[in-house]
């Protein structure tokens, strides 16, 4: 009888014994690469395909092994965050948003680069800006700015001539955006949709960052006091966000509820609705273009003569006049990484001028390179409008901390009641106060 | 004398250890143990583990997780979410489950009793090719069907009714519909094999005492059904309270939450916001709600026998 538990026993201790071996036998001549590769945005695959072909070919006997994960951008979070839990499956460079940087360098998961970067001859081409948002909270650095991006709203210079609104258009508060907006839907008819403004859940980030927050940021209030290190709930500039939302759904100058609550509502409207002329204006990001260009899904090659991009002015007009969210990716190492000094080599590779530059014009980017961003070439190829790239002057980024996610939901939420009409901006206001406070404690909520 | 001393030499012949004692015999099943021990039991007790925990995906509980005792069960019964998703699943049980699965399975064998073969062919066919359609693939039927331009809206504006979002409006009776398609064949044939089991001579007895149709249902078929409908119901409730591709493919849990069943809830918790700690407590709790269902059917449905 005393044979079973130890047969049992062998076998307990044999087998993650052996999936530890496979766990410490990581194959050093491969360097896994994970990256999205979803909807418009098909620049990441297109830069490591390349990377791949050209650093094999120049390195034998290794292997760039790429893993694309189709799914949106929280999805491919959650993929990566589980292959980073196991030392097995951990990638060794990973396609990572600037913004999960703290989240993933508190987990362990993120290798230290200072002292390659610190050695990069390429280095000190980066802005300052990239530098900060690369930079954890610990003071090291763990990433590599790939691009960045700004928002306002693209207008369609066809439809607004039909219209007979003047172009270029530079509204200067809000009002004479939704002035304008008025105009187009008493001009334009039932087929167009004068203004698109994300909100509700089942668009996510998209309706949290492109709608919502491009509205706060130009009223004064903020989410989040940094000197405080506190959220901030009870803002009027949080409640008059919201009255906007309100203001366009409620009078039908955005798109129909079902078309909005729709989790795809942003590749439709850039694959389809806007090249249709179905969309006057839509407050979208800088890269609405990847969608146009001509490695886009939908190629669309009149989009220079009719689309025209205007800054999003703030509430009142008042100073810079202008406002815009940012975020950016870029190439971090992976922990696990078997060799370390391998993987650089590969993300220097992806990194260099002609992948910037490549990577800047597929995906819509506004490099970071200053020898990118100089360069004739790219501003003759160059997809993104000079207004866009202007807008760096004046952008703002998101709270980047670990409550971050469940507040961005509490904004959605609180958009979708006033979308749905099932609350006015001031009950939405209080709900998404009481969530904070419910989210991250009192103690850590301040008044506005 | 000798002739015993002769068997017991014989028997002597056989070393002990080649004997099949007891422990030879469950040596076998060692592997298969092993194998649910660790991809079954294994599991459970990692999910109960992580329930009393802070694990997550990322940040620093990923790299440090610690144990914090009952604190994600007290929020558990605090979060307004888990109250919904815990009501939401009940409709979703009720309505697809025991209402739609039960009765309309139970219904169709009835009337498919008797009936010519090639109508029972058809039938059978139709409703369970529902039945072996992977779930994603009748999800997004379903999704098309009802969505703003879909099949549904464009019938309704045939016939001149105004078309209607059903999927935002109303999204769980949206996903009961689609659940009561995709889920009744498997009532249905359970019920249809024990309908053929029933003695032909109790019916007509009960007609010769002059009892309807009806009335042969209620008396004298449905009792003798007891116990089956006990363990389809059971089997039902565990396959329902556990549905998930179906509901995230229709409608992603949402508008607002609407069609957030424990399920749903728990995949956000977990994966969606990381808090894998809160996510596996959600499961605990979807493991009570369908724990209280099976319990109430096996007191109420119980073979008389045994009372």
């Amino acid at each position: 009888m005393r044979r079973i538990p130890a047969a049992l026993a062998l076998l307990l201790v044999a087998v993650p014994a052996a999936a530890g071996c496979e766990g410490s036998g990581r194959d050093p001549g491969t360097v896994k690469v994970v990256y999205q590769d979803f909807g418009a945005f098909r620049a990441a695959d297109l830069l490591f395909q390349r990377v791949k072909e050209e650093f094999e070919a120049a390195n034998e006997g290794v292997t760039v092994e790429l893993h694309p994960i189709e799914a949106p951008p929280e999805d491919y979070q959650t993929q990566v965050n589980l292959m980073n839990q196991s030392p097995a499956d951990a990638p060794d460079i990973i396609y990572e948003d600037s913004f999960t940087i703290n989240q993933d360098v508190d987990a362990g998961y993120l290798h230290p680069l200072d002292e390659y970067w610190s050695e990069w001859e390429d280095a000190e081409l980066y802005n300052e800006q990239a530098d900060a948002a690369v930079t954890a909270l610990d003071g090291g650095r763990y990433g590599v700015m790939l691009g960045t991006d700004t928002r306002g709203l693209w207008y369609n210079a066809r439809l607004f001539e039909e219209a007979g609104v003047d172009v270029p258009w530079r509204p200067e508060d809000w009002e004479a955006v939704l002035d304008t907006a008025r105009d187009l839907d008493g001009e334009l008819g039932d087929e167009v949709t004068p203004l698109s403004v994300y909100a509700g859940t089942p668009a996510g980030e998209v309706s949290s960052m492109q709608g919502f927050q491009m509205l706060l940021s130009g009223t004064g209030d903020v989410l989040f006091d940094e000197e405080e290190q506190k959220w901030v709930t009870g803002t009027q500039g949080f409640v008059d966000s919201l009255e906007f939302i309100g203001t366009v759904y409620g009078e039908d100058l955005a798109l129909d509820q079902r078309d909005a609550l729709n989790a795809n509502v942003a590749t439709l409207n850039n694959d389809e609705r806007i090249p249709a002329g179905e969309v006057a204006i839509s407050l979208d990001g800088s890269w609405a273009t990847q969608s146009w260009i001509e490695s886009g899904n939908q190629p669309w090659p009149e989009w220079e003569e009719e689309m025209a991009f205007a800054p999003m002015p703030t509430q009142e007009g008042q100073d810079p006049g202008a406002t815009s969210m940012s975020g950016g990716w870029t190439l971090a190492m992976g922990a696990h990484t078997a060799d370390p000094d391998l993987a650089w080599r590969v993300m220097a590779h992806a990194l260099s001028r002609e992948n910037a530059l490549e990577f800047a014009v597929e995906g819509a980017q506004i490099p970071v390179r200053s020898d990118v961003a100089e360069s004739e070439e790219y501003r003759e190829r160059s997809p993104i409008v000079p207004e866009a790239v202007e807008l760096v002057d004046v952008t703002h980024f998101r709270p980047a901390y670990s409550d971050y996610p469940r507040i961005s939901l509490a904004i959605q939420e609180a958009t979708e009641q006033v979308v749905l009409g099932e609350a006015t901006p001031e009950e939405a206001a209080a709900a998404y106060d009481a969530e904070v406070a419910e989210i991250v404690g009192p103690d850590a909520v301040t008044g506005g | 004398m000798r002739r015993l001393a002769r068997e017991t030499a014989a028997r002597r012949r056989v070393p002990p250890a080649l004997r099949p004692g007891p422990p030879a015999r469950v040596l076998p099943l060692v592997p298969a143990l092993f194998l649910l021990l660790a991809f079954f039991a294994g599991p459970v007790l990692w999910t109960v583990w992580a329930s009393f925990t802070d694990a997550a995906l990322t940040g620093a509980a990923a790299a440090r997780t610690e144990f914090v005792g009952l604190r994600n069960f007290e929020r558990l019964l605090t979060d307004p979410d888990v109250l919904n998703a815990t009501v939401l699943t009940a409709v979703f049980l009720i309505g697809s489950g025991v209402v739609g699965q039960t009765v309309l399975g139970l219904a169709l064998a009835l009337l498919m009793q008797g009936r010519r073969g090639w109508v029972r062919g058809a039938v059978g066919g139709v409703v369970v090719g529902a039945w072996v359609l992977p779930e994603v693939v009748a999800g997004f039927v379903w999704a098309a069907f009802l969505e703003r331009e879909g099949t549904l809206n464009l019938l309704l504006q045939a016939v001149g009714a105004a078309p209607q979002s059903w999927l935002t409006s109303l999204p769980i009776l949206a996903v009961v519909l689609a659940n009561v398609w995709k889920g009744t064949a498997f009532s249905m044939m359970a019920y249809s094999a024990a309908l053929a089991e029933v003695p032909g001579d109790l019916k007509e007895a009960a007609r010769v005492d002059g009892a309807g149709t009806l009335r042969v249902v209620w008396h004298v078929v449905l009792p003798l059904l007891r116990r089956t409908i006990a363990a389809t119901l059971l089997l039902v409730t565990l396959q329902t309270v556990q549905v998930f591709t179906l509901i995230f493919v229709m409608t992603g849990g949402g508008p607002g939450g609407r069609s957030t069943t424990l399920p749903l809830l728990m995949y956000q918790e977990a994966l969606g916001f990381g808090d894998i700690g809160y996510g596996t407590a959600v499961g605990l709790a979807l493991l009570v709600v369908a724990g209280l269902f099976s319990a109430v059917y096996l007191r109420t449905l119980r073979p008389e026998e045994v009372r």
